[in-house]
This record gives C-alpha cells, structure tokens and sequence, in this order.
C-alpha cells in the first residue's frame, strides 16, 4: 500500500512538473533517444567516411571549430573566439580550454594542425582542395591556431564542421596509416556522445560523454540508431513506438502525410541550409532545338513546379529561382522572372526553332516521387507542344548517360555546402564540362563572363563585393537558363514533439543530439 | 457453324466471358473518343475518391490524373499486348511444333532440345532478364512476352502433328504427289487448329497478365498507360488510397477471368469428341 501511494505521488510530481517544464523550457536530463540511421553507415570514422549516415553518427562523436546556424552564421563549438584580418587573409581562431577527449587526453591546438594539414589532407578530397588556399597553419600556444591563406578566400570560414573538418585526435593517429588504424573501429572525439556499441545490420548505440565541456549536456543518457533497410518499415517503426526520430529521407514522401498526422508528431524542413539540396533537370545545351535559350525558357515556363511540390513533395520545399538555393549565401532572390506561365511558354516555343523533335527526359531512378515528377513534366510540355518521351534507366544507367551526354533533359539534385564557391561553380563553369562525370558541369554551359565572375568572386575578402558578383552571375545564368531549376528540395525531420531541439543548426540530426532534450 | 454457337453457349461460363471481354474491346475501341484528353493530362487534386465529383466517377491518382480515363486507355494497352504478342507466339511455335512432328527424327530431336531450353527458364525471370537487356518499350515489351510464350505452342502443336501425319488423308495426300509444305498447311494444320485456338485464348489471358506484372515492377514503357503501371504506381499508396491499385486489379481480374471462360467455351465447342454434359 505504501509502496502504491509513493508510485502515485511520484506519477503525480511528474505530472505536475511536465507541463511546467514544458512551459518554462528548462531541460530535463535522461533518457533514451532512439533514430533511424539509413542506409548501415560503412563506418563511423567521420574523417575517413563522408557518406550522409557515417555523418550522423559521427556527427554525435566528433566535433570541429564552429558550427552554423540556420543562416549559416557561425558558432563557437570547439573554438571560443576567431578573428579574420582585414586583408581576408588570416584566420585566428583561439579554443576552448579543458576539452578532452573521450580516452581523456586534453584537446589542444596541435590537433587542429595535425586534422587539418595532415590526416584530412590526406584522406578527405573535399577538405584537400580548401586546403590548397592555406599557406601556413601556426600554433603559438595551446590554445591558438592561426591559418593563413595564400589569397583571400571568402568561403574559408564556412568549412569548420564535423562533416568537413572533424578534429582528430593526434595522439592516437600520428604516424599511423590512417586508412587501416584499428581505433577506426572505435571512434574518438570531443562529441557529447561516446561510441559503444555497434551491432552490424541492427543498430548502433552510443552513451552520454559525462566529461563533456559543456555544463549539464548533453541531456539525454543514450542514443541509439537504428538500422532499418526498408522505407516502409521505417515509417512502421515510428509508428509502434521504436524509434523516435525519424531524419530527412527516411521515409517514402508519401507516407510523410500519414505520419505527420499522428498525434506527438512534429515535423520540421529546417536542418538542410548548409547542403541547400537543389533539384533541377539538365539540358543538353550541346543537342538541337535545346541549345536555342527560346526553347529552354519555354521549357522553363511550362512547368508547373508549384504542383509538383504538393502533389509529390507534401508542400515542403521551395520553388527554385534560379541556381542557388535560397539559403545558400550571397543568394539573390532578385533574378528575372521564371514562374510557370504556359502562355508564355507557348509563345516562346512558336518563336523558336523547334520543329516538334522528341525530347528525351531521364528520370532520376530514386523511387516513386522522382518517376512521378517526369511523368508530370512531360505531361506540362505536352501541354505546351512538345513531343517528349520519358527514358527509363536504372541508377548505374542514369549514371552512364548523363556522364556521357545521352540524354535531352535529366533529372538531378545536388548540394551546394553553403557557399556559391563550394557547390554552385562546378555545376556551371566552362572548364568544368568535360564528358565522364555525372556531376560537373553536364549541360555544358558555355559563359566566359560568369566564368570569370565565379573565379573571382571566390577570392574576394570583402563579402559585400562577393554579394555584388555573385548578384551579376545569377542574373546572367538565369537569363541563359542553362537548366531547368525545379525545388529546392525539403527533407522532413519527423520526431515526437516531446523530443526537443533535434534540429538547431544548418546541418540538422547530422550536428549532433548536444542539445536535445526528451519532456517525459 | 450452328452446332458451334450451339455448343459455346451451352457452357453459360462463356458466354459470360464473351460479354465481358466484347465490353472492354469496346472500351479499349471507344477510349480515344470517350476520353480524348491524354490519360496523363492532370485534371483535378490528387486523390480524389471515387464517387465524389461530377465527370471523374472513379476519383483521381497521385498526379490528379483522371483513373477511369486511365483504365479505358489501359485496356487499348492490355489488349493490343495480348493480342499481338499471341500472335508472334504462334508465329514462332506453329512452325516450330509442325516441323518437329511432321519430320519427326533428328529435326524433333533439334526443335525440342530447343524449345526445351526455353521451357526450363522461368518465364517471368526470362522475361524480366530480357526487358533488363533492352529498352523498356512496348515493341520490346511485346516481343519479350512472345519469346517466353511460344514454347507451349511448339509442343502442343508437335504432339497434334504427330498424330495426324500417320492418318490416311495425309498418306493420300502424300500419295497424289503433293510436297510437304502443302500437306502441313492444307491437310494436317486445318485439324490441328481447335486446340492452338483454345491455347491462344489462354495465352491472350497470359500476356496481358505478363504485361501487367511487367509493368508493376517498373519495367513497362514509362510512356504507355497500361493497368499494371497504374497498379505499380498506386501500390506504394495502397494505406491512403487502395481504390487506385484495386480498380485497375479488377480490370485484370475480369478480362483474365472473361479469357478463361472464353477458352474453355471453345474448348467445349471446338472439340466433338468430348461429350459434356447432356448434349
């Protein structure tokens, strides 16, 4: 009997204390956190691996100078304080002092120079091609790392997260091969969480960093991932009541709906900023009637990209206007007109010299909602006069035809890693056109102006005159519509309500559960 | 020609059937005219129940796409894959299956070891593989579907053959100097016919289904709207929307099950020995 009234008084308290907690927002520490990781990361060792998934895990384990907020600002994570001299040319960021890491070594500033200069020059091509700006890494003291840059180099300051630039330790790789290290399988970094556990094919657990440098974080006590091959039973598992956190991409567009109406469901299309996935189709600017800009402007105002964001996207998203995602930086939102206007786009199309040639349209083989979308397209230029024919392939057969041209409009998507510099350029400079990668500039887009324009407008120092250049270069490429923009795309993370703050920052589920909180 | 219909209609299953599949040639017929708008051509919201708005009494699918002009369109598909696809078959299997029994020997021995090559392949896979190797089109969609169907007919065909070419008209016909191309086409393949006409009604059924289930997998022309794409595409929404998989599932269901009962009428009627109930 007593023990029955203490249970009560305690279901009560919490009652009681829910709703307050809930109002005031003060977090409550404890409890298990359990996500979808899709597809089995093929490692967790964020330096090594850049795949989306090692990226979530490792997101939670490693840690690097900064992190961005939802504007891509930065934020001091490992780092207190930076500083970049007026000539753009120096950075000087100074760290947080009594960081450790998970073995309890101190972190210092000859990690940073060992993660930087060699072990992700070394095995992070990404990372490699930045770090041919940097002239000298400098480290004073323990606690200062200075950077300086041969040129200025404006998109410098957006390269410091755990995906890009992970700090590793240097005590245990330093003159090691690092490819082959046996500490791969364990991983260890600054994180808030502590690897443990990885059952192959069936999840991955990871436990709470109790010397974590940040008062009281993180909150919950564990978190585990779990590994789910299947779409549809993914979207099963959030619905019994297995996994609570369900990130971008997870689930089937369609079933997004069903779950969103669950009760304790909250969704959110933030945490993407930093990768702006944009989704346009390639033109073949190379192939007849297309290389005419009245038949790609018809083509780009005879689709209706409004629809194919409710009917197939749920309504998230955003229609692209041009080829930088809204939340890329130096995005200017100000270019000519390219909204769905059939009228216009007949008009066009009886002005220019197409003369009712078949045009292939290559579907992106993702599944449902990307065979869909061709289906509507060409259904939208049906409805303006075109003759189109949609080319079914595979993924390695979409990957052989658009890296060998043989293709009239494709379908695509890609990120731009927050910077025009990063991941708009390769998609639209002249030098970047040479068939056999699926990934550069595929449509052969031909502009010396913008071409010059994108080369000096990433070594510019002052962001206002890259603001000014990066202005002109949209204006040109969407007057050119070299393709055709389409969505930017919303990947939902769906989570239950009482799980607080999963998504804080531009990188999303992938920066880490360091603030999350569950109100039970 | 009276004792036919006579016989036919005396099996009620078929001349069901016959209504049936006479219902959706028309359709298949009057699709063009009913709905001269493109069956992909969006029309409406998504989604659409069934029942629910005057001119689209069957809702629409996941683009607004009109799906009673989408099965009208579809059966024109079914069809004409049924059809043709039976019809290069026999084209294969028919002199294939008369060489082998009308020569017997070696040329048997040759003709069925490579029939027999085909026959151990499951169809289904042989057909996928053969899709997987061209271009999804309809012309391929056909011709993969032939390919696998043609071996029951060189068989049913050579056991025919095999038993006429010992009968006396074909010894008399032999004798009066006529060659072998033109006893099998005037004498021999004449009374072979009743059964290649029942195994062709089956094997219309078989295509269309082949086609269908082609189409489910994503392997069908992505241009052509055929009652298997439309199940294919609606599956992955069968928890919100079930109509839209089940109507075109119906579609297949009826005129499969109508091509049945029609064979199996024709086989009453075709075939003069078989005394069936009381006649």
């Amino acid at each position: 009997m007593f023990k029955t009234t203490k249970l009560t008084a305690a279901v009560l308290a919490l009652a009681l204390a829910g709703p307050l907690a809930a109002q005031d927002g003060t977090p409550k520490a404890g409890g298990t956190l359990n996500v979808v990781i899709q597809p089995e990361p093929p490692s967790l060792m964020i330096g090594l691996v850049q795949n989306g998934p090692t990226q979530m895990v490792g997101g939670d384990i490693y840690e690097s100078l900064l992190r961005y907020d939802f504007d891509l600002k930065p934020e001091g994570q490992l780092a207190e304080s930076w500083e970049i001299s007026e000539d753009g040319k120096t950075y000087t960021f100074k760290l947080r002092k009594g960081v450790v890491f998970h073995d309890g070594e101190p972190f210092t500033s000859a990690d940073v120079e060992f993660s930087m200069d060699k072990f992700l020059r070394e095995t992070h091509s990404r990372m490699r091609t930045y770090m041919e700006h940097v002239e000298s890494i400098e480290t004073p003291d323990d606690y200062t790392v200075v950077f300086k840059l041969k040129q200025p180099f404006g998109p410098f300051i957006g390269i410091f997260e755990a995906g890009t630039a992970p700090m590793i330790p240097k005590h245990i790789y330093e003159g090691t091969d690092f490819a082959n290290n046996p500490a791969n399988n364990t991983p260890i970094g600054t994180g808030p969480f502590k690897f443990d556990k990885w059952e192959k094919g069936s999840f991955i657990h990871l436990v709470k960093n109790e010397d974590y440098y940040m008062e009281g974080k993180p909150y919950v006590d564990e978190v585990y991932y779990h590994v789910i091959p299947d779409a549809a039973s993914r979207a099963v598992a959030y619905e019994t009541g297995k996994v609570d956190v369900l990130p971008g991409g997870s689930v089937e567009n369609f079933d997004v709906a069903r779950i969103q109406a669950m009760d304790n469901t909250c969704i959110t299309d933030k945490g993407w900023e930093y990768f702006g996935p944009l989704s346009w189709m390639w033109v073949n600017n190379d192939n007849k009637p297309l290389d005419d800009v009245k038949v790609r402007k018809a083509i780009m105002h005879g689709i209706d990209r409004e629809f194919a964001k409710d009917a197939l996207w749920n309504g998230l998203g955003k229609v692209a206007t041009g080829p930088l995602s809204s939340s890329t930086r130096f995005y200017d939102g100000d270019t000519p007109d390219i909204s769905y206007d059939p009228d216009q786009a007949k008009a066009l199309l009886a002005e220019s010299s197409y003369n009712g040639e078949t045009i292939r349209i290559l579907g992106l083989p993702y599944g449902e909602t990307w065979q869909r979308w061709a289906e509507a397209v060409k259904q939208n230029l049906s409805e303006i006069g075109m003759t189109t024919e949609i080319v079914p392939s595979d993924v390695a057969g979409w990957n052989q035809k658009v890296a060998d041209r043989d293709f009239d409009l494709a379908f695509t998507y890609l990120y731009q890693y927050g910077d025009p510099a990063l991941g708009v350029s390769r998609t639209y400079m002249g030098d970047n056109a040479a068939p056999g990668s699926p990934w550069n500039n595929v449509a052969d887009y031909q502009n010396p102006e913008t071409d010059k324009l994108f080369d000096a407008a990433a070594l510019m120092a002052s962001p206002d005159d890259r603001m000014a250049a990066y202005k002109t270069i949209q204006d040109k490429i969407v007057e050119d519509v070299p393709n055709i923009w389409l969505l930017e795309l919303g990947f939902p993370t769906i989570y239950r309500c009482d799980v607080k703050n999963p998504v804080n920052t531009a990188f999303g589920v992938n920066d880490g559960f360091r603030d999350v909180w569950i109100d039970k | 020609m009276k004792s036919f219909w006579t016989r036919f209609s005396y099996n009620r299953g078929a001349v069901i059937g016959l209504v049936i599949l006479t219902l959706v040639i028309a359709t298949a017929i009057l699709a063009p005219f009913l709905f001269p708008q493109s069956p992909w051509k969006m029309v409406q919201r998504p989604f659409l129940p069934p029942f629910t708005q005057d001119g689209l009494p069957l809702g629409t699918d996941a683009l607004g796409r009109n799906v009673l002009s989408g099965l009208a369109h579809g059966a024109y598909v079914s069809l004409l894959v049924g059809l043709v696809s039976t019809i290069v078959a026999l084209a294969i299997g028919v002199p294939v299956g008369a060489a082998a029994g009308y020569f017997a020997g070696r040329t048997d021995d040759a003709l069925m070891r490579f029939t027999e090559f085909f026959q151990t392949i499951p169809s289904f896979a042989l057909a996928i593989v053969l899709l997987a190797i061209f271009q999804p089109s309809l012309t391929f969609v056909i011709i993969a579907i032939s390919i696998v169907s043609w071996p029951p007919v060189a068989r049913l065909v050579r056991g025919e053959v095999l038993s006429l070419r010992t009968r006396e008209f074909v010894e008399a016909a032999s004798l009066s100097g006529l060659g072998n191309l033109q006893i099998i086409l005037r004498h021999i393949l004449p009374n072979a016919l009743p059964p290649i006409i029942v195994l062709a009604s089956l094997m219309v059924a078989q295509a269309i289904l082949l086609e269908s289930s082609l189409s489910f997998l994503g392997l069908g022309d992505p241009n052509i709207m055929s009652w298997g794409y439309m199940i294919g595409a609606a599956r992955t929404v069968i928890r919100t929307a079930w109509w839209l998989s089940f109507l075109p599932g119906m579609a297949i269901l009826l005129t499969v099950l109508a091509l049945n009962l029609i064979g199996e009428g024709l086989n009453d009627a075709l075939n003069p020995r078989l005394t069936r109930k009381s006649e």
